[in-house]
């Protein structure tokens, strides 16, 4: 079936299919009202109308893991952070995480609301040139649960990409949760000809974290997303008395260094587990600033640099 | 007998216990599988049914992920661990042609393999029902207590770390408790504190309390701390029988404290 865009729901009938907004695997598909339709009309309006909103973007970075908890907003904060102190670069950060988002507290935005002007909605500035937006701006207690099904979920991820008023800015870093769902799909659809400069992705080094991100990996190739790297977070812990190193997540499979040449994917870095690491984010504040010294930060310094030279050498790719 | 014919496959099951946890890697599968040898420990059939469709850990913690699921006239045959079919097992998992497939599904499609997984699984009798869930409060969750409702679940068991940003999602998971009807059996904290291997000083990786400080301010109970163990994250690696190979390791206790209170909890009901 030739007409089934790349970017589809599994079992997709394809665009030309009587089947085409019909069938069940259609249900939840942005474009499954225009296929419903008949007129075949072409993609959803709004993958153009994001296209001409983020003209003013020059790079846009994906942070995936197939598996929860094991830092992919701790490192998009960070990465937003660490790319926000060249002050000539201007940062944006947007949490698709719509039922998990701690993004706002690891930023110590907690409680901050988000305005409406005249050109859609103003994110939340942290510094002049890191600006941040996440469905947690929207709720009214840090209690509130967002118990939303996939269209409504895609629903709010349109208006994210397509009605932030973001201005010009260097990279956009978007933080996803974990899986190869709605969420993704989504970002990747609505992104698809706005383009993407690659996906960032992260993991533990245990088996059953790397299982998980191999279905993540399979997912980028599935969309014809390209992979800018592997970071392995939480590797080894060196114990604050005794400065000797132990592994509280062995990799028992050879961790994520096997499983990128396996993979054939680059390896970014590893970052060891560093507690101030978790302190820092619970309070809200950069560790670049909080703890510059440490083995973890300087880690992370040369990941941030790496994806630097990635964006910069690489042109963006519209895989539509 | 009208109950029972609609009852289905799971008319045999005793209690049902949702695994939940607001945020991703806390340890709710490891919590699932844990809970589930200890119970069997204690002499116990259990279930264990995984509804994280995008990221299925539990056959591999329990060393089963070569194995198939068969039809019968009843439904799918869960996949037994053991040879006293003491453990049986349900996942997406079982279903993929190759371990690293994605699952690239949107919601109505996980609907509905969740509503089959709960009607069509010849579970036959068990003690207990552990199903576990992938983090969040979204489409799963949603199919998950509308599919398990008929059944009136025992309640569902809340899973944080104990760092704010955690704790901060599971808050969440209470009012997702709260508006669905779910009664709470507790809450655990996982992953509170590491002992180091060489020097036996404890390290709060992840600070300490956060769990509990919850429990106490929402008014639900507080199981226990599970602390950081690296034998335990070595056993589920290699998908090992933790509850029976380290007795004597520093997470054995938590965890055999919080089956218990499980058990005196489920007991008045039986």
């Amino acid at each position: 079936m030739a007409d089934v865009p790349i970017n589809a729901p599994q079992h997709c009938p394809g665009t030309g299919s009587t089947e085409a907004g019909k069938s069940s695997a259609c249900q939840g598909c942005p474009n499954q009202s225009i296929c419903a339709s008949g007129t075949m009309s072409g993609p959803d309006p709004a993958i153009e109308e994001i296209k001409e909103k983020l003209s003013s973007v020059k790079h846009k970075i994906l942070v995936l893991s197939g598996k929860g908890g094991v830092g992919k907003s701790t490192f998009s904060a960070h990465l937003a952070h660490g790319l926000a102190q060249d002050e000539s670069k201007e940062v944006a950060l947007l949490d698709v995480d719509i039922c998990g988002p701690s993004i706002p507290k690891m930023m110590g935005l907690e409680g901050e609301q988000v305005h409406q002007s005249g050109s859609g909605w103003s994110p939340v500035y942290v510094e002049d040139n890191l600006a941040v937006m996440s469905v947690g701006f929207l709720l009214s207690s840090p209690d509130d649960a967002v118990i939303w099904r996939g269209p409504k979920k895609n629903g709010m991820i349109k208006q994210f990409l397509r009605d932030v008023d973001w201005g010009e800015v260097d990279y956009l870093i978007i933080d996803t949760p974990p899986g190869t769902s709605d969420e993704h799909l989504s970002v990747v659809q609505y992104l698809s000809v706005a383009g993407i400069d690659g996906a960032v992705i992260i993991t533990t080094p245990q088996e059953v974290s790397l299982q998980d991100v191999r279905k993540e990996i399979n997912f980028c190739h599935k969309v014809k997303l390209p992979i800018i790297g592997v970071v392995e977070n939480m590797s080894g812990f060196i114990c604050p008395k005794c400065k000797n190193e132990s592994q509280i997540f062995p990799p028992t499979t050879g961790g994520a260094e096997k499983m990128c040449t396996d993979l054939n994917v680059s390896l970014l870095g590893k970052v060891p587990l560093d507690p101030n690491i978790g302190k820092s984010c619970d309070t809200g504040k950069s560790f670049f600033s909080e703890i510059p010294d440490s083995p973890a930060t300087l880690s992370y310094r040369t990941i941030i640099q790496r994806i630097q030279d990635y964006c910069e050498k690489k042109k963006v790719t519209c895989f539509s | 007998m009208e109950r029972s014919q609609d009852g289905g496959n799971l008319s045999g099951v005793q209690h049902i216990i949702l695994v939940l946890s607001g945020k991703g890697g806390v340890g709710k599968s490891t919590i699932s599988t844990e809970i589930a040898l200890a119970l069997r420990h204690a002499g116990k059939k259990v279930g264990i049914l995984d509804v994280d469709l995008c990221g299925p850990s539990i056959p591999r913690m329990l060393n089963a992920q070569s194995k198939d699921v068969h039809q019968c006239d009843s439904g799918w045959v869960p996949v037994y661990v053991d040879q006293e079919k003491s453990i049986s097992l349900m996942s997406i998992g079982f279903l993929l042609e190759h371990p690293d497939d994605a699952v690239v599904w949107r919601g109505p499609k996980k609907n509905a393999l969740i509503k089959q997984f709960a009607s069509d699984v010849a579970w036959g009798d068990l003690d207990f029902l552990i199903v576990d869930t992938p983090p969040g409060t979204s489409d799963e969750h949603i199919a998950t207590v509308d599919a398990l409702r008929p059944f009136n679940p025992m309640g569902a068991l809340l899973v944080t770390t104990p760092q704010a940003v955690s704790v901060g999602d599971v808050r969440r998971e209470l009012t997702f408790c709260k508006k669905t009807g779910l009664r709470v059996i507790g809450i655990v904290e996982n992953m509170s504190g590491y002992v180091c291997p060489h020097c036996t000083e404890c390290t709060n990786i992840f600070s300490k309390g956060g769990g509990e400080e919850l429990a106490r301010l929402s008014g639900v109970p507080f199981l226990g701390c599970v602390p950081l163990d690296p034998l335990l994250s070595q056993s589920l690696e290699q998908g090992k029988d933790f509850v029976q190979e380290f007795p004597n390791s520093a997470a054995y206790p938590a965890i055999s404290s919080i089956a218990r209170q499980i058990l005196d909890m489920a007991s008045p009901r039986s």
